[in-house]
């Protein structure tokens, strides 16, 4: 089970605090209306799906109900950096070889 | 050599051992009309039919690592075709067409078994959804039959059905034609009938990117051995398609999930057939080998590790002991995870994509054993033709920017 | 039988005999053996059958790698257990257990016959038949092999026992209780660090429970063991966990155990759990799992009669277990000596010692004179002769090749030691391969986790010693905590010998058993390689090589080398198949834990819930709910009651407890902005005092939820949602307002629980209420339909709402939930007069599918957008945009033979539809139109009702269309999906 520091209440908490919310940092057009049905799928449908460092959202279901942003090494699960909403994502290196 | 039992009596003679290689190790060509990339059943079955039914045998099957050894290595088993819209069983009912009679067809004994798939309903919700799978199925044509509790029983004794339990069966709907096969044996018979055909099968040969010409067609592969040219590709390898496609400019609406299964330990015959239930989410069937293989839902986050939470487990052995109370003493013998890719309607996409020679094979999430010889078909008619079957023809690329969806989970929905 | 084979040594207790049977037969063992020891004592040398050839097998080992002495554990109804290692099941007084996977007995077992027949039954052999004639898959071949397959036999009944749960925190796990799991252990508490040590045996102490001659600072190392376990039970942040297996690592240091509480007790005590699951989390880890050893590989290796040489010396040192004279010790490496050096000891005579090197230790050859062992080296075994168990060995010479026979009724094989990677390589470690033991170690550790003793490839006690004390004060620094004192150092005298070999490939035997459960022979390995099975993962796949419940302990190294040997490779380059948990079988029930019966899932109930129950309500689970389904009176059957509820509703009035609907309070200046991005509607307009129904859509344009929305205040708003999919639509809700709008002053508070909601529907519904109410203004000008108002009710705080679900005069009662019940009793007995009767969710069902109104999930299935539900309407046009409006412009969002939401009445008014039931075009052709999504008698219309979702459905009203139903069709017709009160007359009535 994965640990994750909630960077709002600044608290490490066990995974089953959390909620997993998908590829972080996709702002919803301002102007759905003006999109092609292409780039209207790409904003539903179309995800990095990153092999290596994702940024990606949590939710401290069990806690302080936030959502914050996460860097997170999908080849090995470990979390690598916690952040704020809105803020940009931390410089981070994956540690293994 | 032709498997039989007098193979087996000749091979038995003292000293006679002339079993030869299943499938050949062989050095790839600079050249082939079709590769495939990705030797899971899905993508060793195309080949197979590529060179069957098409003729084309200057077919490659590149594999990263050891043939079978992705999810058609690690799934549950479970073959079934009862699924609720008529496109998914088009599909699914295509593959079970096949399975009957595989065995045969290959000569090599994958042990498809249609002790049925009883699927369970435990609130009124369930009812509802249950039924209505049953009465599609059946205008189909399609084996679906729903039961009461006593009859689920009868069918199945090990179940719980008793009525104070916190989500009690309220019945069941049942494919007696549905079962399970042995995973293994069903990449080995499609690699050997495919490599006796004349297709190459390369293993430790992972691609790392398609190469395309100026006009955007499809010129070959890069691979950790080199390039290989081809004049036609096609990608059916889970895990890894979100890579491969990247690299051809072709971004796909998948994410990749783990998924764990486990098995107990060997025990004599208890389980007749597969029992699924949604709402106590678990699935489990009792494998030729005698072991219990059970399985339920994804881990939360996407992952490649083929690693998951134990808490997973938990829950699903929660379900199981809920819905089975006297498999509660057995063990898990073991447990391991997969690597799934998922799409937003959780069906596949095979077909042509926007890139000329270049086709998909994806997001078949956690169904894609039970369609192993109908997607190969479909995707061998998709490649030789350059068009999709009409089987495989709702399962585009392009559903998502029209909204013609195909989804199953959606239909089972949470309950109001 | 009866007399027993024991020396007076061990750790059992002869002043405590127990009873136990086996396979019917009684016989006496001791408090501290386990079945395995006393079997053994007892003479017992057959335990069970191999798996596919039914050979008969003896024990092998003395430890949780036992591959062969699997028995079943009868402990009354409800506590059969099959498939238990006698080797590690603690004798108990009474203990009943017998063989498994024969048939009819264990000394006369048909399935012998596999074994006369075993060149058929090579690797693979079932891939390569079976397949004709194809109807005997099903019919013959497949029950056949079921029915061979598996060893013990599923129990028939519940599990009787319960299991317990726990989760731990600490800053050091020390997983092994041998002497590095000790010494870590003593090490790292020293520091302050919060330490716990678990070990799988019943007692700690590892290797010195079957030492009979090393000093540890001067102390026997029984004596130092003693010391060392009072020492740390006495330290308040040591906890110590005999019993409890270590069976997974997981992420970020967190681990999986399973502690074992009443197996090894005679009587068991009610409800006291069997066994415990303890997840623990730690900071840093000593991995201190030992080692395992070694089977050697020659013909009919397998016999009863031979098992390892350290399980032998174990079960004389620890269990006092006597052996006839004559043993033959065989070995490649020093360690085995010592075993033949303990017997010796114990009194047994004519031992020799089958040695493959040529030179050993001077010292060796010397003890070995000194108690008459004789010694042949350069020799190794070639075949084990007998049947049913050991009577000879042939013993060759390597280098002049001369073979002769020894007979022999017990053989002590040792190939050598293989560390226990499984933790570390679970975490994700590498292992680098030592060609000087023939195995693999664990190269790097993992961060924060640090490998000592055997399972480090740092054999004997001395190393074991330092080694995990080093480690456990790594671990604890690691952890963060230090200390000054020196790490604890071990003055050893131990008779103690080198765990190397020699490397050198096997030599090749046709029927040498290298997996012992599965009956894998070294010629399945080489076949499959012949085949094409090259990778060592098709290869364990292909022979089930590693398969079984062992899953390699005594194989895996032993199959990486024959195959390397085939695939002409060093053994490395063969690899290792994946280690996965559990490191030994865990029982479902404990890893299911307390999440059983009434614990499975929380039951959520209403305040109104215990009156329901108390007046007699049939319930049904709606998600986590709890919801009063019907309530019938004395002899009512379902439909008698929904009927006469129905009935009561339209004619004079009901109550219903809608508590369970989700209900989220907007707040904020920027609230009604808000209600305006999420949901289909416009809300600017609508005034305080006044509601909506509302429709939530997802971005990808199909309806997600549906709720009247009340507006309190110009910054107040009171949403409602489905019962079902409150979490979901709050979750929704924050997720925007947090991630896409923060800008938005608008704040989101859950009120499911705090308000109790009593619907009140009914021409006499407003008649009910008058009397309680007080602070609001009842009159229809004022309080028209859609209306909202707070007062009181009956003195508690009220927010009415004036909705109906029912299509009648209705009202929705909003009061703290703490008066719940007091309000729903006042309304209840005060509505007798007036005819008034509780209701249920399926009246309420019903009562709304006669109006036409839908149920989110029901009649939509989330792939339904507004206009096909009909609900445009509900659709802001001004709106630029909310979520989900892009996608309902997509192609083909809009098509015209999209299913619409119709009314759909069957042609025979009795006849009552099944839901999901299929709507097809008449005949012919009988093309797919939909489906039904509702389905009911209507005691109103006096006639079945149905709704349905039909391919272009809403320019189809007035055809007649076909419903398939098991074979058979049933005519209907397309209506509006209003059967009754098209006006909406009633709700002012």
């Amino acid at each position: 089970m994965l640990t994750i520091l909630c960077p709002v209440c600044n608290i490490s908490a066990p995974e089953l605090e959390f909620v997993y919310a998908g590829q972080a940092h996709i702002s919803r057009p301002g102007n759905p209306e003006e999109l092609s049905d292409e780039d209207w799928r790409d904003y539903l449908f179309i995800r990095a799906n990153t092999r290596g460092i994702h940024a990606e959202r949590w939710r401290h279901t069990h806690g302080c109900a936030r959502f914050f942003n996460v860097l997170r090494d999908t080849c090995s699960d470990l979390v690598l950096a916690t952040y704020q909403i809105g803020h940009e994502p931390p410089l981070v290196t994956l540690g293994r070889d | 050599m032709q498997f039989s039992f007098l193979s087996l009596l000749k091979n038995a003679q003292a000293g006679a051992n002339r079993w030869t290689p299943q499938w050949p190790t062989v050095e790839p060509k600079a050249h082939y009309d079709v590769i495939i990339v990705g030797a899971g059943g899905h993508g060793l079955g195309a080949a197979y039919y590529l060179a069957k039914e098409y003729g084309l045998r200057n077919v490659a099957v590149l594999e990263k690592g050891w043939l079978g050894g992705g999810n058609t290595g690690r799934n549950t088993t479970i073959i079934r075709s009862n699924y609720l819209y008529d496109e998914s069983v088009g599909l699914y009912d295509h593959a079970m067409d096949l399975w009957d009679g595989l065995s045969q067809e290959l000569n090599y004994n994958v042990m498809y078994s249609k002790r049925g798939v009883l699927m369970l309903a435990h609130s009124v919700h369930d009812v509802q959804v249950l039924k209505r799978h049953v009465y599609a199925n059946d205008r189909l044509g399609v084996d679906n039959t729903w039961l009461t509790p006593a009859e689920a029983k009868d069918y199945c004794p090990p179940l719980n059905i008793s009525p104070t339990a916190r989500y009690p069966i309220l019945g069941g709907a049942l494919q007696r034609k549905g079962g399970v096969a042995r995973h293994d044996a069903v990449a080995w018979g499609f690699a050997r009938a495919a490599s006796a055909r004349g297709v190459d099968i390369i293993q430790n040969c992972g691609v790392t990117a398609i190469r395309r010409n100026q006009q955007g067609h499809v010129t070959g592969v890069e691979t950790e051995r080199g390039f290989i040219a081809a004049c036609k590709v096609a990608v059916s390898a889970a895990g890894n398609t979100s890579m491969i496609m990247d690299s051809a400019g072709i971004r796909l609406p998948l994410e990749s999930f783990p998924l764990q299964a486990l098995v107990s330990e060997p025990v004599k015959p208890v389980m007749p057939c597969v029992v699924m239930s949604n709402s106590v989410h678990a699935y489990i069937s009792q494998s030729d080998k005698g072991e219990l293989v059970i399985g339920a839902g994804t881990d939360q986050y996407i992952s490649y590790s083929q690693r998951g939470a134990f808490h997973v487990i938990e829950k699903t052995l929660a379900s199981i002991c809920e819905i089975f109370p006297i498999f509660s003493r057995l063990r898990v013998l073991r447990t391991w995870a997969g690597t799934v890719d998922v799409t937003p309607d959780r069906s596949p996409i095979v077909g042509k994509t926007p890139v000329p020679g270049l086709y998909v094979n994806c997001g078949w999430g956690t169904g894609g054993f039970k369609a192993t010889p109908g997607a190969a078909h479909v995707l061998a008619h998709t490649v030789a033709c350059d068009a999709p079957h009409p089987i495989n023809a709702p399962f585009h690329l392009d559903r998502f920017r029209t909204g013609r969806l195909i989804d199953e989970a959606a239909a089972a929905a949470v309950a109001h | 039988m009866s007399e027993q084979r024991r020396i007076n040594r061990g750790r059992i207790d002869r002043k405590s005999p127990l009873s136990f049977t086996f396979n019917g037969s009684t016989f006496t063992g001791y408090a501290g053996d386990t079945l395995a020891s006393a079997l053994l004592a007892n003479g017992v040398r057959i335990v069970g059958r191999s798996f596919k050839y039914h050979r008969p097998r003896g024990i092998y080992s003395a430890g949780s790698e036992e591959p062969n002495a699997l028995v079943t554990l009868n402990r009354g109804p409800g506590r059969v257990t099959p498939n238990l290692p006698a080797t590690t099941m603690e004798l108990f007084d009474g203990l009943a257990a017998s063989s498994q996977n024969h048939w009819p007995s264990l000394r006369f077992d048909a399935g012998r016959i596999n074994d006369l027949l075993h060149p058929l039954f090579s690797a693979g052999f079932y891939y390569k038949t079976f397949m004709w004639p194809k109807s005997f898959w099903d019919k013959v071949y497949e029950p056949l092999i079921r029915r061979a397959a598996g060893l013990g036999r599923a129990p028939t009944c519940e599990d009787a026992d319960n299991y317990a749960c726990q989760f731990a925190f600490c800053d050091v796990l020390v997983i092994g209780g041998g002497p590095a799991g000790l010494a870590a252990a003593l090490a790292a508490s020293q520091t302050g660090a919060r330490v716990i040590l678990a070990d799988e045996q019943s007692e700690l102490g590892g290797t010195l429970l079957s030492d009979c001659c090393s000093s540890i600072n001067g102390q026997a190392s029984d004596e130092w063991l003693g010391r060392t376990i009072s020492e740390l039970s006495e330290r308040d942040n040591v906890r110590l966990l005999a019993r409890t297996t270590a069976f997974g690592a997981y992420h970020e240091n967190f681990f999986g155990l399973c502690e074992s509480l009443t197996d090894h007790h005679s009587t068991l005590g009610p409800n006291a759990p069997r066994q415990r699951l303890w997840r623990v989390r730690t900071k840093s880890v000593v991995l201190a799992q030992g080692a395992i050893e070694r089977p050697l590989l020659f013909d009919a290796n397998d016999q009863p009669g031979i098992m390892l040489a350290g399980a032998a010396q174990t079960y004389l040192n620890r269990y006092g277990v006597g052996f006839n004279d004559g043993p033959v010790v065989a070995t490649n490496n020093d360690r085995a000596w010592l075993t033949a050096f303990d017997l010796a000891r114990a009194a047994i005579r004519d031992i020799r010692l089958v040695e493959s090197r040529s030179t050993v230790h001077p010292a060796l050859l010397a003890e070995a004179a000194r108690l008459g062992i004789s010694v042949d080296l350069d020799s190794r075994i070639t075949a084990a002769k007998g049947g049913p168990s050991l009577k000879s060995v042939r013993i060759a010479s390597s280098s002049s090749g001369d073979e002769r026979a020894v007979s022999c009724t017990e053989l002590f094989v040792s190939g050598g030691w293989t560390p226990s990677l499984h933790l570390h390589s679970q975490s994700g470690g590498k292992i680098h391969w030592r060609s000087d033991i023939g195995a693999f170690v664990p190269a790097p550790s993992v961060a924060s986790q640090f490998v000592a003793g055997a399972g480090n490839g740092e054999f004997g006690l001395d190393k074991a010693l330092s080694g995990g004390a080093a480690a456990g004060r790594a671990a604890a620094a690691d952890a963060g905590f230090m200390t000054s004192d020196s790490i604890p150092s071990y003055a050893v005298s131990t008779q103690d010998a080198d765990y190397l070999i020699e490397p050198r490939p096997p030599a090749h035997f046709r029927r040498a058993f290298v997996d012992l459960q599965n009956d894998v022979t070294m010629d399945d390995i080489r076949q499959a390689i012949q085949e094409g099975f090259t990778s060592v993962e098709h290869i364990k796949r292909y022979t089930t090589n590693g398969m079984a419940t062992d899953q390699g302990k005594t194989s895996n190294i032993n199959a990486l080398e024959v195959s390397a040997a085939a695939l002409s490779v060093a053994p490395p380059e063969a690899g290792l198949t994946r280690f996965r948990p559990p490191f030994t079988p865990v029982t479902f029930g404990a890893i299911a834990g307390i999440n059983r019966g009434d614990t499975f899932q929380p039951v959520r109930k209403t305040p109104i819930d215990a009156w329901a129950e108390e007046n007699g309500a049939v319930f049904e689970p709606v998600s986590l709910w709890r919801r009063a389904f019907y309530f019938p009176l004395a002899g009512e059957d379902k439909n008698a009651a929904v009927n006469r509820e129905c009935r009561t509703v339209r004619n004079a009035v009901g109550m219903f407890d809608a508590s369970t609907l989700g209900k989220i309070e907007i707040v904020g200046p920027d609230a009604a902005e808000f209600l305006n991005r999420m949901y289909v509607n416009a809300w600017d307009k609508l005034k305080p005092g006044r509601c909506k129904y509302g429709v939530l859509l997802g971005e990808d344009g199909f309806i997600r939820d549906d709720g009247v929305i009340a507006r309190i205040s110009a910054s107040r708003f009171h949403v409602t949602t489905t019962t079902g999919g409150a979490p979901r639509v709050l979750s929704m809700m924050e997720d925007y307002l947090q991630t896409e709008w923060p800008e938005l002053k608008v704040w989101l508070t859950s009120i499911t629980e705090q308000w109790a909601v009593i619907a009140i529907n009914g021409p006499k519904s407003k008649a009910l209420i008058a009397p309680f109410i007080s602070g609001i203004d009842l009159d229809d000008e004022i309080l028209p339909h859609m209306a909202f108002a707070e007062g009181e009710i009956d003195g508690v705080p009220l927010r009415l709402f004036r909705v109906s679900f029912s299509g009648e005069r209705g009202y929705e009662l909003n009061v703290p939930s703490c008066y719940g019940r007091q309000i729903w009793e006042r309304l209840y007995n005060a509505g007798q007069r007036l005819g008034l009767c509780a209701y249920g969710t399926e009246a309420m069902h019903v009562l709304r599918a006669e109006k036409g109104y839908i149920i989110i999930g029901q009649d939509t299935d989330g792939t339904v957008t507004p206009a096909d539900a009909g609900l445009s309407w509900a659709i802001s046009k001004a709106k630029k945009d909310f979520v989900g409006k892009r996608s309902l412009s997509r192609a083909d969002m809009s098509l015209s033979n999209r299913p619409h939401l119709v009314g759909l009445l069957t042609v025979d008014p009795s006849h009552v539809l099944d839901e999901g039931a299929q709507v097809v075009s008449q005949s012919p052709g009988h093309s797919p139109l939909g489906h039904i999504t509702s389905s009911y008698w209507s005691e109103t219309l006096q006639r079945s009702i149905a709704m349905a979702l039909v391919a272009g459905g809403r320019d189809k009203i007035g055809d007649s269309v076909e419903i398939l139903t098991n074979g058979s069709s049933s005519p209907a017709t397309l209506t509006s999906t209003v059967f009754f009160d098209p006006k909406g007359e009633r709700l002012n009535a």
